[in-house]
Formats: structure tokens, sequence, C-alpha cells
């Protein structure tokens, strides 16, 4: 109880004060999470509608595929993509690794397959209610995908926020092809195993609970601007 | 512009799973008129339009048109019997159809408020169309349709579960869609709209033609007995 309550304080003392090294660690906590997450919901939702209106041999085996990878340990993505990066790796000579565009890839890996299955299934549901009136009007496969993205934006927010909340919460994959240095690599997640490691529990906690903040004040923001549950279920 | 009409279907054969469902069917339909599909329920009056509209491929036989196929598919809309709402406004419903045909936004805007206006949806257009009622629904179904100017509408059972007013409402568009000079192909379980709308009958049993002729004479006098059974309100097998 105390070490909660030495958490709190401490976070609320954090941000009151602006602490430097905090704001640079969540930025970059931000920016990390939010690129990996622009790049994978650019793959991932328009392979979402794809699989929802094309029909094919191997379409099953490919889904199945996406929903096992949504559950691929992040170390081991951690530790491939280390091994591709490092010095004697096939991608060694781009100098990536500890760098948050080696985390950015990882994060990319670990959770393109979530945000690309969720909205597979978001898309075809909507897909079988739309299916013979787009066939009817004659929409070309790309115009197809483009109306399932255009409404199911909410379900695909949901898609997004799932994707965005394993991202930023993600410490595994991110520890090990980042390394957590200090001013380059640190962010929130790497931050707090390093001071739980440490001993220092209120510095941990109180950066826990700035993580959980951020992921709450990110949802909210996203469904204000999509304005859910505001304009009728949809 | 040559026209798509007339269709000819020759041999046409639907099948699902080994199982004839249609045909086989030879038909000729012409450029004016209003077709009324009639039949027990069961016959095939869904699965007749939606071969000829191309939504389900023949087994064997041929829907031809009498443009290429390509131009044809252009040409032709369908109403469905349960109306398919995207989950827009209606404003952006009745726009959908253009924009697919690459329309710029203000003509796709401008078209859809003038047919909304003919079709009495202008007080809604910025209603999202799922909360429509059923008759608003359906009345925004066939707007959404003929906002293209097709040359023929396939209609499935348009006023299928639709109240006496809007019911009236949707056959005065559709009696004035026809004569605007929209080939009009419907399918009806109501025999007075059948009186009401039809040109000319075709009457379906067990996915065949059983019999097909002027609306008058196939009403007045019906050639074959099951066609007069089910005039008479029977229960045709």
């Amino acid at each position: 109880m105390g070490d909660l309550l030495a958490g709190l304080t401490e976070a609320f003392r954090m941000i009151v004060t602006l602490d430097a090294e905090l704001i640079e660690i969540t930025l970059r906590s931000l920016r990390v999470t939010l690129t990996a997450l622009a790049i994978s919901c650019l793959v991932g939702l328009p392979l979402g509608g794809w699989l929802a209106v094309r029909r094919f041999r191997l379409r099953r085996a490919v889904i199945a595929t996406m929903n096992a990878l949504i559950g691929l340990p992040p170390v081991v993505v951690g530790l491939v993509v280390y091994l591709f990066l490092s010095r004697s790796g096939p991608l060694g000579v781009l100098g990536l690794l500890f760098t948050p565009t080696a985390m950015i890839i990882a994060q990319i890996i670990i959770i393109t397959p979530l945000v690309a299955s969720i909205a597979y299934q978001a898309m075809r549901d909507l897909w079988s209610d739309y299916h013979d009136l787009l066939i009817s009007m004659n929409a070309t496969r790309g115009q197809r995908i483009v109306t399932l993205l255009i409404d199911a934006r909410r379900a695909l927010l949901t898609a997004a926020l799932a994707g965005f909340g394993r991202a930023i919460g993600e410490v595994g994959a991110i520890m090990i092809v980042g390394g957590n240095i200090d001013g380059a690599t640190r962010v929130l997640t790497t931050a707090i195993a390093l001071e739980t490691g440490r001993g220092d529990f209120a510095l941990a906690l109180g950066l826990g609970i700035i993580l959980i903040a951020l992921a709450l004040i990110v949802s909210w923001g996203s469904h204000w601007a999509m304005r859910t549950e505001r304009q009728g279920t949809w | 512009m040559v026209a798509a009409l007339p269709l000819t279907l020759t041999g046409a054969t639907l099948r699902r799973q080994g199982k004839t469902l249609i045909g086989p069917v030879d038909l000729t339909l012409g450029r004016i008129g209003v077709t009324v599909v009639i039949g027990p329920n069961g016959s095939g009056k869904t699965s007749l339009l939606r071969m000829m509209h191309g939504l389900q491929r023949t087994a064997d036989g041929r829907v031809g048109w009498s443009v290429a196929d390509a131009i044809a598919r252009e040409r032709q809309a369908y109403v469905f019997q349960r109306p398919i709402a995207l989950r827009r406004s209606v404003l952006a419903n009745l726009m959908f159809p253009l924009r697919l045909r690459g329309a710029s936004r203000a003509q796709a805007e401008a078209q859809a408020r003038a047919i909304a206006d003919r079709f009495d949806l202008s007080a809604m257009l910025a209603q999202p169309a799922p909360s429509l009622s059923g008759g608003e629904m359906q009345r925004l179904a066939l707007a959404r349709a003929l906002i293209t100017e097709p040359e023929i509408l396939f209609a499935d059972e348009p006023c299928a579960a639709l109240d006496g007013q809007a019911t009236r409402q949707i056959e005065a568009l559709l009696a004035g869609t026809a004569a605007a000079g929209t080939r009009l192909v419907m399918a009806t379980h109501d025999m007075g709209q059948a009186r009401r709308l039809a040109s000319d009958v075709i009457f379906l049993l067990h996915g065949r033609i059983h019999e097909t002729g002027p609306a008058e004479t196939f009403f007045a006098a019906p050639a074959t007995p099951e066609a007069k059974a089910f005039l008479n309100g029977d229960i045709v097998e």
C-alpha cells in the first residue's frame, strides 16, 4: 500500500514539475508506437478489407495464419529482428540496431496481425451485408475495399486501438532491439522494467501510472474524434 | 447510345449443389413495359431476377444483352427485397452509385438532391440511412437504384413488409419510372399489385416459365390450369 501511494505521489510530482526526462521518455514512447501503428494500419486495414472481399484457394489458411500470428511472442520477434539487424546479420549494414527505428520495426511485426485480424472480422461482417449491393452496382474490387474501410471505420478504430495498446505496453522486443539506452532508446516500459530491477518502486509505479494515463487519453481522444456511440450504433 | 435491351435468355439454367433452381428458361424482354414475375413461394422469382441481373452465374445457357456485358452491367439496377442501407447518411447513399462511376462530389450531390426531391426524401438527407423506416428505406433504395438512370430496373418484391400507404407510394414511383421509359422487371406475390402494374406477366412454377403473356389476357383468361388455380388463390404445388 505504501509503495502504491509513493508511486502516485511520484507520478504527480513528475507531471507537475514537468520532469525533463519523463517528457523525453514519454514522447519517445509515443513516437515509436504511433509510427509503428500508422504503418501497421496502412498495411493491416487494407489487408483485412482485401481478405474480406476476395475469395481464393488459400484464403482460409492465410486467415488462420494471420490469427495465429497475433499470439507471436514479442521476445521472439525481438530476437529475430535483433539477429537480422545485428552487425553480422543480413541487414547489419544499415546500422539500425539499438535505434528507435529497430523498435518500430519490431512493433510493426508484433501488431500488424492483430490490426489486420480485427479489421478483417469487422469488414467480413459488413461485406456480407453489402455484398449483393456492391456487386449489383458494379463496384470494382478496389472500390469495394474502400467502401468497407469507410463504412467500418468505427470498428477499425477498435482495431487501431488494440494495436496501440499492444505496442505501447510492449517491453520484451523493444528491450532487445532498442537496448534501453538512456537518451536514445529508453521508453516508458523499458524504464519501468529498469527501475523495478533497481528497486525504485516509486519511480517505476509513477511511470506506470503515466503509461496507463497515456493509453486512456489516446483512447478517449480517438473515440471523441470519431464520435462513436453518438450517431447510431455504428 | 445503343440500347442494352432486348435481353434474351436462351436455355438459361441456374443450379446450386446439383439441384436445378431455374430453367431452362427461354425469354426475350423488349425495350418497354412492366414485366411482373409471379408464382408460388419457392418457384424461383428471386433467383430468376438475380440471374438476369448477373448476380448469379448461369450453369447452362445464356443471358444475352444486345451490347457487351460490361456495358450492359452499367445500364441496369436492382432493388432488393430487403433493402440494403449503406452505413452512411441518406444523401451519401444516394450519391454512392454516381461516385462509383467517377462523378465529382458536387455533381453527385446535385443529382442526389434532385432525385431526393422526387422521392420525398429531402427532409431526411442528413439522417443515417439505417435509421429509416421500412417505407422510407425502400424509397431510398429505389431512388439510389434509379439515380444512374438505368435502362432496366429489377425489383424483387419492393413492397414486401410495407404498409398500405408506403406500398401506394412505392407503386406510384414504380409506375412513374416505367412511364418515363425505364424497363421494369418486378417480382411480387401481391396479385393486386401485379394487376395494377403489369403490362405482361411471367408465371413461374418450379423454376420454369409455366405461362407468359400480356397482362390483360393472362389475368382475364389464364391458359393453364395451374395459373388459373394460382389466380384463384388455391395452393399450387
